[in-house]
């Protein structure tokens, strides 16, 4: 087996069991990220049902994700006055501080031009108070859901950051933390609050995504990044920004601050695993020159203890990762320190990093054996998988199926987990993250080896 | 069972006042239009009832519940059947979405039987397919999927840009069918189409009837021969209702098409008489096979005990032998004690309560039924998806208006079939039944059955929802995944009717029980008493309000 990057050859074709979802799922979720914001597709109102239905079912919360309701008609004569009829009932029953409008696979393939659609809506309107409309190019036919994640976040910095004067200072600190968990978002903005950084995060969906019960009826959820702070991230000290194929790849928010305002991007991995979380945290002490507070020191010593105390169940173990991009890399990261060897990382995604990407993290990979395959499906994964002889497969639960044939477990983790309660609440990143995820994989590997024993021990 | 309507009616609460609330908050515009949609249930003396409008365009910005045409062909009613392979043709969000969501259950006859329903087939369009054309793509697709599973069968779906960009399915379909000497053939199903999933419904009852139904002219074994048309066999129902036909000596030819199999569809055209359940998204295919073999149909409903046992006997009653008949009676004498148990056991809990029901195009009907036997009240029901017909009853068929977006779907002509047109009963016979009480294709609709003072609101909206919720403050809700959450954030049980919330079954006699039970579990479930819900203005309460 070949280790480099097995891309599919020219025009080959169907893919089975998709390991991607579309790209307007991925702005819907940066625009619930948003304080009083309601996400718009401009297509057929199929592409948000579907959307909606794909969302709530991970989250188990309420997600309302309007349509411009495309008819036949409006497929041929395009979808502009669908667009302003949407427009104006978002505004009469929510009335929102900002409506984020992804395209769909449907106007974008007829050209409809949005931001003259756009253009002629607010000034037929110069005499009413408008809200923040933000327009994000989320073709599916291009790229996968964290293209349509990324590109929101990147149009929303851009869309609100020439806005208004807005005479407060600048934070500390922008965080773009890529799509992750709501306990992940909430445990990052634990750690800022510990080392007293003002920050603007975005997206937050924390709350809006993972919220209390309603004391009354709520038209749009609480919570979510202010608009404000949105506007004022030009002015920050600096930005982090989590993800290293987005590093080395496509254009993004923190890049885009960087350039137009010079406000300084630290581009990071996501901190799954020491070795990130130790740089993300050195970021953090370099920015405010204190050291980090005792209880991540103490959440830091307790991990490590615990990778000592579990090793000899873990290592030399063998694991199939698939996921985002991302995700995987983040994931290969903890897994090489606590002695799993990853045998095959795949992605739907194509960025054409993830090789090169993950050989920074283990420049050992080819005598290691492992596999990094872009641009794969689930049958890819299983065709492949198979030949590796994987003892767990780590990834979001469209691999339930084959981890079942195989007869090998599932660590479930990232988007979409349907098949568990708390899906919003599994935590990847900081050390606790990694505490959280080492405990799961090794009791899920303890308890395949406990299953399997005829005598059945109890202790183990 | 017997209850009167006025019982039914929410007294304190006046339903004109309602309705002017949920429309309150709309520019004129939109106000003018769902008012129409929204009406107060008035049953008169020949059981006519007020017109709902139905089956038109949502606005947009208004957050419908609705799926588009895709959904309806693809997921809905090809969906179920597990060895034709579903090959989506577009980008890949589409067949990702409809990837084994809907929980229908299948059982092959063996592991050499293909089953297809754990696998999502796209052709994953790429920017350079959308501007270069996508045919080439789609036929290295079904000659892949050839090549690594020899299906019986494979059938192509059309998703927004496939038409738009010219891609022709058909031609693709057919000539992918002389290549490989298996059955191909594709919908244009692009989800603009239409106003709802309902389209969809529609052009897939006219592709399996026309590329499918009638392949195989073989009669089988079995006395009393039937189809069952729209059971998707969610959570096992299929699997319960055939039980209960084979305990009473029935034999289903194809069921469309849950548990299905191309097979089964392919001899469809040799049964004796086609039940319908659900109405909506089947009477097509129903209508087709009345007009080219003769075959009749009748509306059945399996969802309820009553109402089971109430479907069997106009099965006997068609067929009118003393044998079918007994064998009916005794079957339902055999299966209503445990019912009845249940039922009165939770009926006792359960007897006052109110059901909301928005769901489907059939299921905010049956499931109505379901409540009454537990003593619970239907207040407020609508489809989602549905016509006029499906509301106030096929007699108002001729007056229905189709508009533009209905009469792009394609109405096929039929003929009687020259070979095989062969009328089930004589003309004599069918007037002989009809006498009785008898009724051939005939569907009274959901509001007949509804209490006056009722609410019936088609295509409701999230926020119409949350309105209804806060003034009925119902015991239930139920609907979708879509509206779960935010149904259950204000406090209020919310039974998803087209998952089942992974339950079920709950047609016929031991599904009747299982909902019962689960109704039962879920609006006396302890969690609600921590629940502290918008209208309980009760700040006492509201200091203690804790788990332990």
């Amino acid at each position: 087996m070949s280790n480099s990057v097995l891309k599919k050859k020219e025009n080959y074709t169907p893919t089975t069991n998709a390991c991607k979802l579309c790209t307007p799922l991925g702005a819907s979720l940066v625009f619930k990220g948003i304080s009083n914001a309601v996400p718009l597709l401009h297509g057929s109102q199929g592409c948000s049902t579907y959307i909606r239905r794909y969302v709530i079912s991970h989250f188990k919360e309420p997600v309302d994700i309007a349509s411009t309701n495309f008819s036949e008609e409006t497929a041929i004569f395009g979808g502009g006055v669908n667009l302003n009829l949407a427009l104006d009932n978002l505004r009469k029953q929510y009335n929102p501080e900002m409506i984020g409008i992804a395209t769909t696979c449907l106007s974008e393939t007829i050209g409809d031009d949005v931001a003259m659609f756009l253009k002629s809506y607010r000034e037929q309107r110069i005499d009413q108070r408008l809200p923040e409309i933000i327009h994000v190019s989320t073709p599916s036919y291009r790229g996968t859901h964290m293209d349509g994640f990324h590109g929101a976040v990147q149009a929303v910095v851009e869309g609100l950051s020439n806005k208004d004067f807005d005479a407060r200072s600048g934070h500390q600190l922008n965080i773009f933390p890529s799509m992750v968990s709501p306990a992940d978002i909430r445990h990052l903005k634990d750690i800022l609050k510990a080392f007293g950084i003002s920050y603007a995060m975005l997206p937050d969906y924390s709350d809006r995504l993972d919220g209390a019960l309603w004391s009354e009826y709520q038209t749009i959820q609480k919570g979510g990044t202010d608009i404000s702070e949105i506007k004022n991230m030009k002015k920050a000290r600096a930005s982090v920004e989590f993800g290293k194929i987005l590093e080395g790849g496509r254009s993004s928010g923190g890049k885009y601050l960087k350039d137009t305002f010079g406000v300084p991007c630290y581009s990071l991995g996501l901190p799954i695993g020491v070795r990130e979380t130790d740089a993300f945290f050195k970021v953090l002490e370099n920015l405010t020159g204190i050291s980090t507070p005792d209880r991540f020191v103490s959440q830091r010593e307790r991990l490590i203890d615990s990778f000592v105390d579990g090793h000899k169940y873990v290592s030399g173990i063998r694991a199939v990762v698939y996921g985002e991009e991302d995700l995987v890399v983040g994931m290969v990261s903890l897994l090489r320190e606590i002695g799993i060897i990853p045998v095959l990382c795949a992605s739907g995604g194509k960025s054409g990093l993830m090789e090169k990407t993950i050989e920074t993290i283990v420049p050992e990979y080819q005598p290691l054996g492992i596999s990094i395959r872009e641009n794969v499906d689930f049958m890819d994964i299983e065709k492949q998988a198979a030949d590796f002889s994987p003892d767990i497969f780590i990834g979001n639960s469209k691999g339930y199926t084959l981890s079942r044939r195989i007869g090998k477990p599932l660590v479930r983790i990232g988007f979409p987990v349907h098949d568990r309660i708390g899906g919003s609440r599994i935590r990847h990143l900081g050390y606790e993250g990694a505490q959280e995820l080492f405990d799961r994989i090794v009791n899920t590997l303890i308890e395949k080896g406990q299953e399997k024993s005829e005598i059945g021990y109890t202790y183990i | 069972m017997e209850t009167s309507c006025e019982d039914y009616i929410c007294s304190e609460i006046d339903p004109e006042e309602v309705k002017n609330k949920l429309i309150s908050k709309y520019p004129a515009k939109v106000g003018r239009k769902r008012s129409k949609q929204i009406t107060i249930n008035r049953i008169d003396e020949e059981k006519c009832v007020p017109e709902v409008m139905a089956n038109v365009r949502t606005i947009p910005g208004i957050i419908t519940q609705r799926g588009c045409s895709y959904a309806g062909c693809k997921g809905v009613v090809l969906g179920p059947t597990r060895d034709i392979i579903n090959l989506t043709h577009g980008p890949i969000g589409c067949g990702f979405y409809s990837w084994l969501t809907r929980r229908n259950q299948t059982r092959p006859n063996g592991p050499e039987d293909h089953n297809f329903m754990p696998y999502c087939f796209s052709t994953d369009m790429q920017e350079n397919e959308i501007i270069f054309g996508g045919e080439k793509k789609l036929k290295e697709a079904i000659q892949e999927a050839y090549d690594t599973f020899h299906p019986k069968a494979i059938a192509i779906f059309a998703t927004c840009p496939v038409g738009l960009i010219g891609d022709d399915v058909h031609s693709v379909a057919r000539e992918m069918k002389a290549k490989l000497g298996i059955n191909v053939f594709g919908f244009s199903c692009e989800g603009y189409k239409g106003v709802s999933q309902s389209a969809g419904h529609h052009i897939a009852n006219n592709g399996i009837f026309t590329h499918v139904v009638g392949l195989d002219d073989e009669i089988r074994e079995g006395k009393y021969r039937i189809n069952l048309l729209g059971e998707y066999n969610i959570g096992g129902d299929a699997f319960e209702i055939d039980r209960i036909f084979e305990d009473c000596g029935l034999t289903v030819v194809s069921t469309f098409s849950g548990n299905s199999s191309y097979d089964y569809f392919k001899n469809s055209h040799t049964a004796d008489l086609n039940l319908i359940m659900c109405h909506r998204s089947i009477n097509y295919v129903a209508e087709m096979m009345e007009t080219k073999y003769g075959i009749p149909w009748i509306k059945v409903n399996f969802i309820g005990a009553e109402a089971t046992a109430k479907s069997l006997r106009k099965i006997a009653q068609y067929y009118d032998e003393p044998e079918l008949t007994d064998r009916v009676e005794e079957v339902i004498v055999k299966e209503m004690p445990e019912v009845e148990k249940v039922r009165a056991e939770v009926k006792a809990r359960c007897e006052g309560k109110l059901a909301m029901l928005f769901v489907g195009g059939s299921r905010a009907h049956h499931y109505q039924e379901l409540f009454k036997e537990i003593g619970m009240r239907t207040i407020a029901a609508g489809y989602e998806f549905a016509h006029r017909d499906d509301y106030e009853g096929r007699r108002v068929l001729p007056n229905i208006k189709v508009d533009a977006d209905s009469r792009n779907i394609e109405e096929l002509e039929i003929h009687p079939d020259p070979q095989r047109y062969q009328p089930r009963k004589s003309p004599e016979e069918i007037s002989e039944l009809e006498k009785t009480g008898f009724k051939f294709k005939d569907y009274e609709g959901m509001m007949t059955e509804m209490s006056n003072g009722t609410l019936v609101i088609d295509d409701i909206n999230q926020y119409e929802t949350e309105k209804l919720i806060e003034i009925f403050k119902p015991d239930i809700f139920c609907a979708g995944i879509k509206e779960k959450y935010a149904i259950q954030k204000s406090g209020i049980p919310m039974k998803q009717l087209h998952s089942y919330d992974s339950g079920g079954p709950y047609a016929g006699f031991r599904g009747a029980i299982n909902f019962y039970r689960e109704i039962d579990r879920m609006v006396n479930s302890k969690v609600w008493k921590y629940v502290k819900a918008p209208w309980q203005q009760n700040p006492e309460l509201a200091a203690t309000y804790a788990w332990d």
